[in-house]
């Protein structure tokens, strides 16, 4: 039997277009929200629809893809999506952040450094830094527009008020080229540094709330803060319990019953890759 | 005293289809001046005060404002982004209903706080040492910085809310039945409090109100109004004791002396 032909990269010509039309208008106005039509995806909203897209309408036949989940190239939702880009689009795929010219993902940057060509796709699940502050969609837009960002402000005040330090560990709200206040995905704050000035391009999509915007490369990146109290990526007072990385974001796995806890490396391609290089612990 | 008044409001009408809601208000308001508006309720007194603040865009008629950043400003054509820079820094709107100008999820610092991160402020202690200082002028328990304001009462609450409103140091406030809602002692409190810091901080204001004894207590001019028109207008002692409105007659009679 015929298996079910799809046209290059699932979604037709017409949807690529206009999801490019909304890429290139996020790229000349960095960190703005571009509404776009979003279409359904095989699957579940919440699943990457919105980067699904996005890498969809950007993917040429010649890319190299890599997907990656919480830094891991080996878990369902990076398998699956990059299974699929793979059959329908015949691309090649890969897990080496140096091999790939494309890399959608979701909530991580990796940690080999990014280098200018390359297109990083994130999967957003709440595009509206302000939503938690302001429920109004109305008024967000209009404080946007009016760059009135002294709100973003109250959260971390409270965050310092209780807890001595800025707390807010992922989703950390950025001010983009000095204008626009962007959630840069729920991201580490360890990543956010990245961002900075980065060589390559960060496409951001929501699928669910429609909305497309981007970072272009060489473009000022800077974390929200006070002055007494400057922003301090955060991570885990440990070194990666495989390849020993004393420099890199770890997830934290509890291992038994006791609360005994091991470190690892998030992103599973450096870490494997430091161990070939015969740097174990 | 400055030569030409802060806010000068002339024929402003606003209509909801074919209700006049306000109806050819004239007034000026000069610097450091409280203004009362009284009548009953409908007369258009909070929607007189909330087309000033722009709430609600008035249908007819002009309201100069002497702005210390723009200078002479028309409110009426005034562009969004600067009135909202005025409303925030220059300005301040306290509303009847605390939880209205509050952010009740959260706490009283961040409340007071906002107002000074809107306007630019950065640095974190500078903000907390100023909420510290406000809630202790307006008399809350600096204990209390952290905790959210639905855990205050609601004299509490109302002054938690002018705390945030003149941390700023506007210079024009208007006031929406501050004092609505409260019971008679905590109203007094509440009276005593801002008549101190109206003196001290030389504020105008605009006071919407029905009860005649706050206006008398607090206000040095007052307009009498009645559907959407003011009736009568004059010094306070000068309206309330020998009142020339038949209105302004009724509504002086009609206080009830306990």
């Amino acid at each position: 039997m015929n298996a079910i032909s799809y046209n290059f990269a699932y979604l037709d010509e017409q949807t690529k277009r206009e999801i490019r039309r909304a890429l290139l208008k996020a790229l000349a106005i960095p960190g703005h929200q571009v509404p776009f039509a979003s279409r359904e995806m095989p699957l579940a909203r919440g699943w990457g629809t919105g980067g699904m897209q996005v890498t969809a309408a950007v993917i040429g036949r010649d890319d190299v893809l890599k997907v990656i989940d919480q830094g891991a190239d080996d878990t369902t939702n990076a398998v699956s999506i990059r299974q699929f880009f793979g059959r329908v689009a015949g691309v090649r795929t890969t897990t080496r952040t140096e091999e790939a010219t494309l890399i959608q993902t979701r909530h991580r940057i990796p940690e080999t450094p990014l280098r200018p060509g390359q297109i990083m796709v994130y999967q957003v699940p709440q595009p509206e830094p302000l939503w938690r502050l302001e429920p109004s969609r109305a008024e967000t837009r209009r404080l946007h527009a009016l760059a009135e960002y002294g709100i973003m402000h109250v959260k971390l005040y409270e965050d310092i008020a209780r807890h001595g330090r800025i707390t807010l560990a992922y989703d950390y709200p950025v001010l983009v080229h000095g204008r626009y206040v962007m959630s840069p995905s729920p991201i580490p704050a360890f990543d956010n540094p990245k961002l900075h000035r980065s060589p390559a391009i960060h496409l951001f999509g929501a699928g669910r709330e429609k909305r497309i915007y981007a970072v272009p490369p060489y473009t000022d990146v800077v974390s929200l803060a006070f002055e007494d109290h400057p922003f301090r990526p955060w991570k885990a007072e440990a070194a990666c319990a495989l390849c020993g990385s004393t420099d890199t974001y770890l997830d934290e796995i509890v291992i038994d019953d006791r609360g005994t806890r091991r470190y690892v490396c998030s992103d599973t391609d450096w870490c494997e890759r430091r161990r070939a290089q015969g740097r174990p612990v | 005293m400055t030569e030409t008044p802060l806010l000068r409001v002339r024929n402003l009408s606003v209509r909801f289809g074919a209700l006049a809601a306000v109806d050819g208000v004239s007034f000026d308001l000069w610097s450091g001046e409280v203004v009362a508006l009284v009548g009953e309720s409908g007369s258009g007194k909070t929607t007189l005060l909330r087309s000033i603040h722009g709430f609600i865009p008035p249908t007819a008629g002009s309201i100069l404002y002497r702005s210390d950043r723009f200078g002479e400003v028309e409110l009426t054509h005034l562009d969004e982004p600067r009135r909202r820079l005025l409303a925030r820094t220059e300005w301040g709107f306290v509303h009847q209903n605390p939880r209205d100008g509050l952010r009740l999820s959260h706490s009283a610092g961040a409340n007071v706080g906002e107002r000074l991160m809107g306007a630019g402020a950065r640095h974190w202690g500078t903000i907390r040492a100023q909420a510290l200082a406000w809630l202790d002028r307006v008399e809350i328990d600096p204990g209390r910085i952290d905790d959210l304001p639905r855990t205050f009462s609601g004299g509490m609450q109302q002054r938690l809310q002018i705390a945030r409103v003149l941390v700023t140091k506007p210079r024009l406030v208007l006031m929406d039945e501050p004092t609505g809602g409260l019971d008679v002692s905590v109203q007094a409190r509440l009276l005593d409090l801002l008549r101190r810091l109206v003196a001290e901080l030389g504020l105008s204001v605009i006071l919407v109100t029905h009860d005649l004894g706050v206006a008398r207590l607090l206000a040095q001019r007052i307009l009498v109004m009645q559907r959407g028109r003011v009736v009568e207008a004059g010094l306070t002692d000068q309206v309330l004791d020998d009142p020339q409105h038949p209105y302004s007659q009724l509504l002086v009679s009609s206080v009830l002396v306990a």
